[in-house]
This record gives C-alpha cells, structure tokens and sequence, in this order.
C-alpha cells in the first residue's frame, strides 16, 4: 500500500480542570516506546483546543486522559466538535477514573475505547494499533 | 475509509483548508511516492513566504518565543504557519512532541497553524520532510512559515540552508553552554536572541555574545535592546541603550552575500513578560527587507535551492541503498568484509550498477 509508510500521530490531552498527569505521560511514553508520533498538549485544554490541535496535527487519534469526573461533559463536546468540523475520521477513546455505568453511555456517543486504570501499557498501544486498523486508510 | 489522492488534496491546500493542508503535510513527512508529484507542484506554487528559523540549545525557549513571535505576527494581521520540531527515539522511532504545550494561547486563531514533526533519525535539526512542508504551507498562503528546530547542540545548523533568516537563542544561566554554541552555531545566525531576559544573569549571557562576536570582526552595528533588559532588573539598569548604539560590533559574513551590509543585531526578549517580541518581529523584518535591497535574498534563494537539490539527491541514494541491501549490496559486502574491496570502491561499483535516476 502507498499509504503504508505514514506513522500513526497520536495527540493525547487534558482537558479543563483536571491537573493529574502523570497518567498521561506514561501513556504518551509507552506509546513513543511503540514507535508512535505523540503530540501532548499539556494542561488544562479545552475541547476545542484539543480539536484544531488535532486536526492541524492530522492525527490518528486523540486520547484523552481524566481523572476529574467531568468525562461525560468533556467526551461529547470533543465528538460534536469533530462531526462539525468534518473530523470525524479522527478517532476519540479516553481513560482514567471512570465510573462503568459510564462506559456504554461513552461508547454509545462515538468514544471509541476508555481504558480504566490497571490497564497494561501494552494494552493501549494495541488498542491503538486495532481501531486505526480497523478505520483503514484515509 | 478510502485514501484520498494527493492530487485531490492539491486544491484544498491552495485555498487554505486546514485538513487538506494537515493531510499532505503527513504524506509530506512520510515520504508517500504517491504524494511525489502533489509535493513537486506545492514547491512550483511556493516562494513567497519569509522562511524564518529558529534555533538554539534545548530549553532556551524556543517554543515560548516562538508562540509569543506568532502572537506578535498576528498583531499586524500577517498569517503565520509554525513547523516544530522534535527529536524521534533512536530505539524506538516514536516521539514525544511537545512545542503546543507551549503554543496554546494560538489555538483557534485560523490565522495559525502550527504543525509537530519528528526528526526520524535527520540529523541536522530538522526533519526530512520539513522543507516539503514549508512548501505545502507556503503554497497555502501563510505570509511567513517559522522554522523551530531541535534542540541543538553544536553545528546541526542545517536550518540555516533552508530559511531566509536564522534567530539563534541563547539563554541565560546555561553556563559554559555558552561555549558550545561558540563554534558551529552562533555563526549562522541572522539576528541573535537573548532569553529569559527577566533573569538577572541575562546581562553576562549578553556581554559574553557580544564579546564573541566581536572577537575578529570588522565593523558597524546593527543592534537592537529592549525593554527587557530595563524595568525592575537592578543588574540589567547599568546596561543603558545610548551606551550600546555607540559601540560597534559585527560578525564577518559567514554565508552573505559579499556586498551584504547586514549585522546580526542582538535581541533581548522576555517571553513572560511579552518584552522584545516587537523588536525581535522588527528586526526579522528589518533583514527581510535589507536582504532584498541588496540582493542577498536571491543569493540565499540560490543557496537554498541548491541544498534541497543536493538533500533530495542524498535521499534517493539511500532509498536506492535500503532498495538493494539484500541484493547487490550484500554481494559486495562480503569483499568489502574481507577487506579484499574498499568501501569507497564497492560504493564506486555499485552506483555504477544502479543506475541512479530512473526505476531501476
């Protein structure tokens, strides 16, 4: 394939209040360690930073860390803000503190994995590897 | 989801779509062969963005100042388009790309754009592909298209062939840091910055530049101070301006033209403080515009052309090396293993056999 040769771009965020990132580095180090591109955008981004960051950054997907319980807010203003940009080829999935009566509420609105804590780093960058897969080329 | 071609994207990219833009700009850096003849029409609709780099050693604020530059460029309605580069693993090949962190007070502003790239084993303080994406964003229409480079160390000074003005930054505090950036780097640059300016040793970082530069030069001066170096610093108020316009100093032409009457100017920015920003975008104009007065733009355009013309060359070389290691290279390896062939003369014979040029 022509395209074969493009590398994954991962951009990972944190979004409004939340101030816990050590998680995010770990993940964004695990994901470097893979081999992947990982933008980080450091703290405090609203969605809509998150959005034009990962849209001029032309990434795969957009992995958001959050530990502040604000996830029901934070994931269906990413989603709707990627659908009205023309974005959503650009893959949302999240994790950290999350209740699981959350999860197929998530999952419903288009967030495509949310990876709770103890998950294995391997797990992620498979995760990864599997839903840009699974969307194919573009 | 279906691939789109290149050649589909070529419109977007004219009239300054942001996705189209994004998505070239991966094929760009990804070296796709299907994106070769999208790219090579991008370079024939480039040429009228002011390439700016900026370079300097790892944690002089690079990133800041190139946010807080790009605030300024705004100010005056210019559109503005940032690559940022930062160093791939050389165990994995992943990066973390960090420069937005320090850009996010740019988001949302479609005047910006700002594009991370990983240096995947380039070794010059740039990324292969980040002239071809200054081509794609240049073509899309931003007035200037801001180099940041890696962290640099002593001569990766590659950004210096490939941007019509180099800013070199230098920060205070990093002791004999100062030494390293004497030789390769410090010579490359078009105007110097001094960071962090707010610091009470940025005055030794200065005196230590100025010095430098006048060690072995000939005359005139061309420099600039800011605000920064005034206010509340006790240490930085023994620095008065009227004392530096009347002293002169200069760099000998390393890479200019020979009629080029330019003198790196010295810029003292605080990026926390917005101060010297304005000087430093004036003087980035300044030498735009001395450049095209006396010609010298169009002897770095020849410089510039020149040395894409010899990367590229280089590039399919190694293409063309990684394309024949299981064949005709590993039949030379053995001689050149038992030393019964030299490597330059296998090399030699090999390019010989290859062909360069066409498919082979």
């Amino acid at each position: 394939m022509e395209h074969s040769n493009e590398r994954i771009r991962v951009i990972v965020a944190k979004v409004g209040l939340d101030g816990h990132d050590r998680g995010v580095k770990i993940v964004a180090r695990t994901l470097r360690d893979a081999g992947r591109d990982v933008i980080y955008t450091g703290l405090h981004r609203t969605p809509e930073e998150v959005v034009e960051a990962a849209i001029q950054e032309d990434v795969d997907v957009i992995g958001i860390s959050i530990l502040s319980g604000a996830h029901m807010t934070v994931f269906p203003r990413l989603v709707e803000l990627l659908k009205a940009r023309g974005a959503d080829d650009i893959l949302v999935v999240g994790g950290g503190v999350i209740p699981d009566d959350d999860l197929p509420k998530l999952r419903a609105l288009g967030v495509r994995e949310v990876m709770l804590q103890d998950t294995p780093p391997a797990a992620i960058v498979e995760m990864v590897r599997r839903v840009v897969a699974e969307r194919g080329a573009r | 989801m279906a691939y789109i071609p290149s050649r589909e994207l070529e419109a977007g990219v004219l009239a300054g779509d942001t996705r189209a833009i994004a998505r070239l700009l991966t094929r760009a850096e990804s070296g796709t062969a299907e994106a070769r003849a999208t790219l090579d029409a991008m370079y024939a609709h480039a040429g009228r963005a002011h390439v700016v780099g900026i370079t300097g050693v790892p944690g002089s604020g690079k990133s800041t100042l190139v946010a807080r530059l790009a605030a300024a460029v705004r100010m005056d309605g210019r559109r503005i388009a940032i690559v940022a580069v930062d160093p791939s693993s050389p165990y994995s090949g992943g990066a973390i790309l960090g420069d937005r962190i320090r850009m996010g007070e740019l988001a949302g502003d479609p005047g910006v754009y700002v594009r991370s790239m990983a240096t995947r084993g380039a070794l010059g303080g740039l990324a292969r592909g980040t002239l071809e994406a200054v081509d794609v964003l240049d073509a899309a229409g931003f007035d200037i298209v801001m180099i940041e480079t890696v962290g640099v160390g002593q001569d990766e000074v590659d950004v210096a062939r490939a941007a019509h003005t180099t800013v070199v930054v230098s920060a205070p505090g990093l002791g004999d840091d100062i030494q390293a950036i004497k030789a390769g780097i410090l010579e490359i640059a078009d105007i110097h910055v001094v960071s962090k300016c707010d610091r009470p040793d940025a005055n030794r970082t200065i005196a230590d530049l100025k010095n430098m530069l006048a060690l072995g030069l000939k005359s005139g001066t061309d420099h600039v101070f800011t605000a920064a170096l005034a206010g509340d610093n006790p240490v930085a108020k023994t620095w008065s301006v009227p004392d530096f316009a009347e002293k002169t100093w200069s760099v000998p032409d390393f890479k200019a033209a020979p009629n080029s009457s330019w003198r790196p100017p010295i810029v003292a920015t605080s990026s926390p403080r917005d101060e010297g920003i304005a000087e430093l975008l004036a003087a980035i104009d300044r030498h735009r515009g001395a450049m095209e007065a006396n010609g010298e733009i169009d002897a770095r355009r020849s410089l510039i052309a020149e040395r894409r013309m010899l990367a590229a060359g280089e590039q399919i070389l190694r293409e063309q090396f990684a394309r024949h290691r299981d064949g005709k290279i590993a039949a030379l390896l053995h001689d050149v293993k038992a030393r019964t062939l030299s490597p330059h003369s296998a090399a030699e014979a090999l390019l010989r056999d290859l062909h360069i040029g066409g498919e082979s």
